[in-house]
């Protein structure tokens, strides 16, 4: 700004409101983001924060609670969940890794090998999404009920029984979350496979790496950023998630989500579920940032 | 080598009736040659002239429709890339962008099993000067940076044949310079066989001790620089290298050691050695800074009009307009100061049959001189 008041001494005054507006002009733009932020996720979280700490009077209604601080509150929910808070990270872990492995292909083959086809492909991908997500879970009730193709052909198969039943299995909801946010999984996968210029490949084989080895040594550190993200993308929406758990499993395959949804809609325990809320975000906080640091992808992320 | 797999073939490349045929077009036509081990061997031409394919299929990345490419005796025209003897500086450098100046350097080491890497890498990195760089990543380094590693992460496998790819396209022009100067002392000193793909003449003359000049997927003609500029043997070759003034004549006779031509009336003497077709059409033709202004050559064409002058700085560069009307370019060299001639002035032109060469008349007078010289 030096430069501007020595030239134009004459109409100062004027320059500097000009250059005033121009300062606030990033603010400005800044405002609607921050009030929305401010509006609909700083005070929720702090409402949620200050509910988790509530007891209920003696003797009063069902849903009247008043502020006593008591943080026991999270202990006593987390010990009475602790099956489910355990079950739901162990799914979505396993949801994670079938979508990865899943993923990983199809993203490399769209990456490298579909051509003309590229598009169409991802049009594909992401196709699911234009239904809705209920009716699509629901669907797998279908796919895997009793009468449908998948009992059907397994019974087929000599090495099960023939009262095999996959709904309402912790299989079924395994299922379901890996189908749900396989997308999630291979878009950024695709995202950096794509990044990557296949004449660092050729380079890979003509430096003596086989085909193997160049997919060992630069093909999957290059393609790190997507599984990072893909991963993430993954398991964080899968260990909340409680549709799923609901809609494909039985009662001993809850999910933390599905205790949380059933602690403030069914029983209007506002405070046990708003201690849950919060173990389950730092819980997942913690995993990511252990995660992303043992992937040593800070800087790729 | 410690490694089987790869082919430990020695001599020198040879390329038979290769020919790369591609849905629509053929990229490289029947081509055939032999490149001397431990030579610097330019493929120079156009874009699209099959020169970068003829370079992939030697590398392994491009399979040939036919013919035979073996080292030595050894045939590795099937061979995977990874089991041949030979490593490729790629156009873009291609180098890892996940991996250390080091490990980019020792990849290819420690695919075959090299024990003790650190050694080896050192000194490839000393010849490039820039150990100090060992522990960067690639995107921290410049272009010409990345260029030097670029070729040591290929010369520290010791290969039979390193190919180049534009090794020097995407880097500036003074850059560009000292780069070659570079490429060449590295050249020298680790005694391998450079195949060198460029589309810069001037770059393939200054560094090649052999050129090929490729057009169409063929070989339009190939040896030293100086026999190339000195003799083409076709216009294509003659206007893509350099620069050249091609008139056509009919060859009146062929008696002892010279050739009488006629061109536009006048009689001009041509060695017959310098001649390169049998016919009575020809092209005869002359280098730009072998004509000379107001001066009593043997070959005199008579008076023309200068159309233009530019002046360059060691030469002056002419438009000189023939009583039939075509413009030729003549350099004159600026050793007594800038000549007192000016557009407009009437000037006469002549040279030394000695300097003059012959090409067959049914070509294109300006074959190879519009083509784009800029990068593919």
């Amino acid at each position: 700004m030096a430069f501007l008041h020595a030239t134009a001494h004459a109409s100062a005054p004027a320059i500097d409101n000009a250059a005033k507006k121009r300062s606030l002009t990033p603010y400005l733009l800044l405002l609607p983001g921050m009030v929305w932020l401010i509006g609909f996720f700083v005070l929720p979280i702090a409402t949620l924060a200050s509910t988790s700490t509530m007891t209920r009077p003696e003797g009063a209604a069902v849903g009247t609670y008043v502020q006593s601080l008591r943080f026991q509150n999270y202990f006593d929910a987390f010990n009475a969940n602790k099956d489910q808070f355990f079950r739901s990270f162990l799914y979505a872990g396993i949801a994670t890794l079938l979508a990865l492995a899943i993923s990983y292909p199809l993203a490399y083959m769209i990456a490298f090998k579909a051509g003309k086809m590229r598009s169409f492909l991802l049009v594909l991908v992401v196709a699911p999404f234009f239904t809705s997500f209920l009716l699509r879970t629901v669907a797998w009730t279908q796919i895997l009920g009793d009468e449908g193709p998948v009992v059907s052909f397994l019974k087929a198969l000599p090495f099960f029984s023939n009262d095999i039943r996959l709904t309402s299995t912790p299989f079924a909801v395994v299922s379901g979350l890996t189908y749900n946010f396989l997308p999630f999984m291979t878009l950024p996968l695709y995202a950096s496979l794509e990044r990557i210029d296949p004449r660092t490949l050729e380079a890979a084989g003509d430096l003596y790496a086989n085909g193997l080895t160049t997919f060992r040594r630069v093909t999957v550190p290059l393609s790190m950023p997507g599984v990072v993200a893909g991963t993430l993308l993954t398991f964080i929406p899968a260990a909340g998630d409680y549709v799923n758990a609901y809609l494909l499993g039985n009662p001993n395959t809850r999910m933390i989500g599905n205790v949380i949804d059933s602690r403030f809609f069914a029983i209007v325990d506002y405070p046990t579920a708003a201690a849950l809320s919060f173990t389950l975000m730092a819980a997942i906080l913690i995993l990511v940032t252990l995660y992303i640091r043992k992937s040593g992808t800070d800087e790729l992320v | 080598m410690s490694n089987p797999k790869v082919s430990d073939s020695k001599g020198d490349l040879h390329l038979n009736q290769l020919t790369k045929r591609f849905a629509d077009f053929i990229a490289v036509d029947d081509l055939s040659l032999t490149v001397p081990r431990g030579s610097f061997f330019a493929l120079l031409g156009p874009s699209g002239c099959g020169k970068t394919t003829t370079l992939r299929m030697i590398a392994g990345l491009e399979e040939p429709t036919q013919g035979m490419i073996s080292i030595g005796d050894t045939d590795i025209t099937t061979a995977k890339p990874y089991r041949r003897p030979v490593n490729t500086v790629f156009q873009n450098y291609a180098l890892f962008p996940h991996l250390t100046i080091f490990e980019n350097i020792a990849f290819g080491l420690r695919r075959r099993g090299v024990k003790d890497v650190k050694k080896d890498v050192d000194n490839v990195l000393e010849l490039v000067e820039l150990g100090h760089l060992a522990e960067r990543k690639p995107n921290q380094l410049s272009g010409g940076q990345q260029q030097r590693i670029a070729v040591a992460r290929a010369i520290v496998n010791k290969p039979e044949v390193l190919l180049l790819d534009e090794p020097l396209g995407a880097l500036d022009l003074k850059l560009r310079r000292q780069m070659q100067i570079e490429l060449k002392r590295i050249q020298m000193e680790v005694g391998i066989t450079f195949i060198h793909v460029t589309h810069d003449q001037e770059e393939a003359m200054t560094m090649a001790d052999t050129i090929a000049v490729m057009n169409q997927g063929k070989i339009e003609q190939m040896g030293s620089p100086a026999e190339l500029y000195e003799s083409p043997k076709t216009a294509f070759v003659a206007n893509f290298l350099g620069q050249s003034n091609l008139i056509k004549g009919k060859v009146n006779s062929r008696s002892g050691a010279n050739a009488s031509v006629n061109i536009h009336g006048i009689d001009i003497e041509v060695p017959i050695t310098r001649m390169a077709s049998h016919g009575d059409s020809v092209l005869i033709g002359v280098r730009p800074e072998k004509l000379n202004i107001n001066a009593n050559s043997k070959n005199s064409i008579g008076n023309g009009t200068v159309t233009d002058a530019s002046f360059v700085g060691v030469s002056t560069q002419y438009l000189v307009k023939t009583s039939w009307d075509e413009e030729l370019v003549v350099f004159e060299q600026n050793d007594a100061g800038a000549p007192d001639i000016k557009v407009g002035d009437t000037v006469s032109l002549s040279w030394e049959p000695a300097h003059t060469f012959a090409l067959d008349g049914d070509q294109d007078l300006a074959a190879g001189a519009d083509v784009d010289h800029e990068a593919d």
